[in-house]
């Protein structure tokens, strides 16, 4: 079984998965207890997007196994009913208004009064000004603060974030921020990949960098200062280059 | 709390009905406000039907035998463009992907997708219908509910198969070319019964005539049906 301690809700053992000769994930290990804020660097190509897709059921490994809450991925709708997906698209219907997405979101995991979750999660993200406007309409910060919303409607136990920060103001970077905090807080547990150090190293708990799909290093609390990681990470990201 | 003791949380997840319901609603949605689907279909059903009228000599060819082909080529061809958009839709934004890590089974998100193509292929058949019969001045007041009914049952079939191959073929990068490539094959034991029935139907032949049609068309929708749905899944395989 994948769980490598007793109170990991989010595991990966060995997890491998290739695109014909290339291996984009190549034996990534992890296990993460609620909780835990995963923050993922490394340069582009590196497997951070695919270990994602890994983690979030979307992909099947090549070989190895992953699990949440103990229940083992892809799974099936009870283990999918936990997470989160936060990604670089914004996964959105550009011909429906922001609430109509997050309310379209709320009903395909179930909630009974999706209206007031949807106004709940809107609220929370400070994006009930533009509610009702039609995601077309939107900024990219704006879209990417529904797609948020979207993404943690059903109070997921596991939210996987690809490139949250993207696209946001300051304040839509702080406001995030602080939902990411409140929610990892709150017993869920966080992965998120990122190129932006500072607002990820604010957050986490565990810090990796990967590179060529596997993690070249792995630093659990106390993450070293912000300075000391940048030029690591840089050192690590150059070799790679 | 161990993996065990919060594995055995239950999370609240979406029926099946209401999860196929809700995906139909939102498609549906969606194209009465971009009506991308109905006005390229509607566009191409009165470009078919003017072309076929003016290339048509009344004095060497009887309306009754061209109207039903015409008919069949409009529903077919008008049908293959909205099932194109069916999964479109999703692409831009990668939307499927919000769908495939929710909690709804791989059959609704099918039978959903399917509900919303069979609205359009119908609105698109409601329309084409009567501008055939008025065209080729082709009397269906007598027979129009049996008419009706193998119209519906096609559409169901054409839909079915149509919705499974617009799945496989959205990601592709010639997904224009190969849906019609992959569906047509699959259209041709719906079309035919439809098309001999619609020809007798509007020919004034008896209902009992085509009640041998109306039950292939029945059989191929039920066959159709089922194996699309569980097949799509397998679609979905990365």
């Amino acid at each position: 079984m994948p769980n490598a301690t007793p109170d990991a809700s989010l595991s990966a053992t060995d997890l491998v998965r290739t695109f014909g000769a290339r291996r984009a994930v190549d034996g990534v290990s992890l296990t993460l207890a609620p909780g835990d804020c995963l923050a993922l660097f490394g340069p582009n190509g590196a497997g951070k997007t695919t270990l994602l897709r890994l983690l979030g059921g979307l992909l099947r490994p090549t070989s190895g196994s992953a699990a949440i809450d103990g229940i083992a991925l892809p799974g099936g709708t009870d283990v999918r009913s936990r997470v989160g997906l936060v990604s670089h698209p914004t996964m959105l219907y550009d011909a429906l208004t922001a609430r109509e997405n997050i309310e379209f979101a709320a009903r395909m995991y179930g909630l009974r009064d999706v209206q007031a979750a949807a106004t709940a999660v809107l609220d929370r993200l400070g994006a009930t000004s533009f509610a009702d406007v039609r995601v077309r309409s939107l900024s990219r910060g704006m879209q990417q603060r529904v797609s948020v919303a979207r993404a943690i409607v059903h109070g997921p136990s596991v939210l996987l974030a690809d490139e949250p920060f993207t696209g946001l103001d300051t304040s839509g970077a702080s406001a995030l921020t602080a939902m990411l905090t409140e929610l990892r807080d709150s017993g869920a547990t966080i992965v998120i990949v990122t190129h932006n150090l500072d607002e990820a190293l604010a957050l986490c708990t565990v810090a990796a960098i990967m590179r060529e799909g596997r993690f070249v290093r792995l630093d659990r609390a106390p993450i070293p200062r912000r300075e000391e990681y940048t030029a690591l990470y840089r050192e690590l990201s150059v070799d790679a280059a | 709390m161990p993996p065990d003791t919060r594995a055995a949380i239950s999370r609240p997840t979406p029926g099946f009905a209401a999860s196929t319901l809700a995906i139909a609603r939102k498609d549906m949605l969606i194209e009465l406000r971009s009506r991308s689907v109905i006005l390229s279909a509607l566009a191409f059903a009165v470009l078919a039907l003017t072309i076929f009228f003016f290339a048509w000599d009344p004095t060497a060819v009887a309306p009754i035998d061209l109207a039903p082909g015409v008919l069949w080529v409009i529903f077919t061809f008008s049908g293959l463009l909205g099932l194109h958009r069916s999964f479109g839709v999703e692409q831009p934004t990668r939307a499927m992907d919000a769908l495939l890590a929710a909690p709804v089974s791989r059959e609704a998100i099918y039978l959903g997708k399917l509900i919303a193509n069979l609205g359009f292929v119908i609105l698109v058949q409601a329309v084409s219908l009567p501008a055939v019969a008025l065209l080729y001045n082709v009397p269906v007041g007598a027979y129009v509910l049996p008419l009706a009914g193998v119209v519906l049952l096609a559409a169901i079939g054409l839909v079915a198969v149509g919705t499974l191959f617009s799945a496989m073929a959205v990601s592709t990068r010639l997904a224009e070319l190969l849906l019609p490539l992959l569906a047509l094959p699959f259209f041709v034991p719906v079309i035919l019964p439809a098309a001999q029935a619609t020809a007798r139907l509007m020919s004034g032949r008896a209902v009992s005539e085509v009640a041998g049609y109306i039950e292939l068309l029945a059989a191929f929708d039920i066959v159709f049906l089922v194996t699309c749905t569980l097949a799509y899944p397998y679609t979905l395989e990365q």
